[in-house]
């Protein structure tokens, strides 16, 4: 009993539990085979997606049912620009980023004032329209149903990232770099601000927050990882086509970040990883898997409506603050 | 006009001038003038529907009027949106209490810092120094403010866990925590018990002495308009109807009318249907 508490107290050191974590990550792909570096591939590209729906969805408290749109946007900016311009995927990073936000907020500019399901519905459409798009092939671009072949591996100088580990080592890179960034947002006033929205506008409004601004922020940012994430996929799958980016993508995204636990990162990989894991693991019973995983989803939605891992407020802060403190008289 | 203020410094630091706010067919607000002085307390009164809380949309930008102008320090401020009106110097509550409820109480009081701080995307991902000094000014004054109610204890408690009481007053703390020159509170001691409503008149008297802050408020408790009031306005069918010192208007048959309707039942509402 003793042990155990002991054990727990250790756990419960923040910077212990994130290193161990960490190193598990290190560590894994040198363990396993190829097939299961696949997975954690994937698992990465999800945990990427359920962080930038997580923005939009968790910290400000939006319905996005259509976010699969920036994922095919930022996906299709690199396999464009990769195939037809030779540009290196790399650098076809921060450009699919910047593709899919200022595509978020153009569109979203105009109806960023719309409240709960009203918004919902358009970014449904938006999300049909943009995959109705890419399979119309506008400009002979996209190339219709088919999609587009023949992108690049990245590469760095000498380093090409072309075996499962490199790309492994890529995805969770940038995860880890997202994750560190959005820790800081959260706890900071732009963080805050998102969530005043999140528990009462109104009273967001009154309190000095431009909700609009943070709103549109929110969404453009969100679209922006989104974007990233589909810059890793069109180079990891070599092609990109429009069956990629169907409304189930954006549900699944949306299902990461509810079981998660919403405004969780915690939480969010949590979900990643159930919505990654989920298909292989009960690949044996392929008949039965929807089922299965509705009736997960419902069990969850009635016994932990908070999600797996939901974000405590207050302990984590306070911490924080007696650093601050201490760094300040010394 | 203002000869008999108490407190009144003679400068003006709210003005409403014509204001004219009209739902639908009901005129909420008609013609509607108001002057509060620098450093009293003026109170709002009338019976329900008078449109009180409805001036006190305007004022704040909920609402846009269709007549009239709001100027505050001088300045016209008709129409402006919530989020710069506070910046502007004038913090409000609510009636039916608007916290941040699955917020902690700190975090509540720091939302009335965010229009005083100006840290942006960038800084605040890459934690820039300004932007860590931005937030440790951010905590320490949320955190004085939260001492200043009394709340201290409940830092780091959720908002919606904490006893109604105390929640007006993390409201009050969360709007004094944006330094405001003009504070709008509407109806704060709903909900209170006696004794908390004597510790919220305490409060507040002993705020305007200490700060320099002016109130305007909406009240229905006729011991802390008695109490607490330098000046009292009277709304009826969003007309102002009276106004004066607490003891001039508590005895105005006007006023007396309007609350308890007329003494002489001839010309009352029974002859006239």
């Amino acid at each position: 009993m003793e042990q155990a508490s002991r054990i727990e107290k250790i756990m419960a050191q923040e910077p212990l539990r994130v290193s161990l974590v960490v190193a598990a990550f290190l560590v894994y792909p040198f363990l396993v085979s190829d097939y299961f570096i696949d997975i954690a591939i994937f698992f990465g590209i999800y945990a990427l997606l359920g962080l930038s729906l997580n923005i939009v969805l968790g910290e400000v408290g939006l319905f996005d049912l259509g976010h699969a749109g920036f994922y095919a946007i930022g996906a299709y900016t690199t396999a464009i620009l990769n195939t037809k311009f030779g540009i290196p995927i790399l650098v076809l990073i921060p450009l699919s980023a910047l593709a899919a936000a200022l595509f978020a907020y153009i569109v979203f500019s105009p109806v960023i004032h719309l409240q709960g399901d009203y918004l919902l519905i358009v970014t449904l459409g938006l999300g049909e329209i943009i995959r109705q798009a890419l399979i119309n092939n506008p400009f002979d671009l996209t190339g219709g149903p088919n999609g587009v072949f023949g992108i690049d591996f990245p590469s760095f100088g000498p380093l090409v990232v072309d075996s499962s580990i490199e790309y492994y080592f890529l995805i969770w890179i940038i995860v880890g770099l997202s994750i560190i960034g959005l820790t800081s947002l959260q706890h900071s006033r732009i963080g805050r601000a998102w969530n005043y929205i999140r528990e009462d506008e109104t009273a967001a409004n009154a309190s000095g927050i431009d909700s609009r601004k943070y709103k549109l922020l929110a969404f453009v940012l969100g679209a922006a990882l989104a974007g990233v994430a589909g810059n890793v996929y069109a180079s990891k799958l070599m092609c990109v086509s429009p069956e990629s980016f169907t409304f189930w993508e954006s549900c699944l995204m949306f299902c990461i970040v509810l079981i998660g636990g919403m405004g969780s990162i915690p939480g969010v990989l949590i979900g990643a990883a159930f919505i990654s894991l989920f298909p292989e693991i009960f690949r044996p019973f392929a008949m039965y898997r929807m089922l299965i995983f509705g009736s997960a989803m419902i069990l969850m939605m009635m016994f932990r409506p908070g999600g797996v891992w939901p974000r405590k407020r207050g302990a984590v802060e306070f911490r924080s603050l007696l650093d601050d403190t201490g760094r300040s008289d010394a | 006009m203002h000869s008999g203020r108490r407190h009144s410094s003679g400068e003006v630091v709210l003005e409403t001038k014509g204001l004219t706010k009209i739902f639908g067919g009901l005129i909420a607000v008609n013609d509607f003038n108001l002057k509060v002085y620098k450093g009293e307390i003026l109170s709002l009164i009338g019976p329900n529907g008078a449109g009180k809380t409805t001036v006190f949309n305007v004022v704040t930008g909920i609402y846009r009027p269709e007549e009239g102008q709001v100027l505050f320090k001088g300045r016209d401020i008709t129409g402006c949106k919530p989020h710069r009106i506070i910046s502007y110097g004038i913090a409000r509550t609510f009636q039916n209490i608007r916290l941040f409820p699955d917020m902690t109480c700190l975090e509540n009081v720091m939302a009335g810092r965010h229009c005083r701080s100006s840290s942006g995307l960038f800084s605040s991902i890459f934690k820039t120094r300004r932007q860590r000094a931005e937030e440790r000014d951010i905590r320490g004054i949320s955190e004085r403010r939260l001492e200043q109610v009394s709340l201290s204890r409940f830092r780091d408690e959720l908002a919606k866990n904490i006893a109604y009481g105390s929640q007006r007053m993390l409201e009050i703390a969360r709007a004094l925590a944006s330094e405001p020159d003009l504070l709008v509170l509407d109806e704060p001691s709903s909900g209170l018990n006696p004794r908390e409503t004597e510790d919220l008149m305490a409060f507040l008297k002993n705020l305007i002495r200490e700060e320099d802050v002016t109130i305007l408020l909406i009240e229905h408790d006729m011991n802390m308009v008695m109490g607490i009031s330098d000046w009292v306005v009277v709304l009826d069918g969003g007309r102002k109807i009276a106004e004066g010192t607490p003891e001039a208007v508590y005895a105005d048959p006007h006023v007396i009318e309007a609350y308890l309707g007329k003494e002489d039942e001839d010309t009352g509402y029974g002859a006239s249907a």
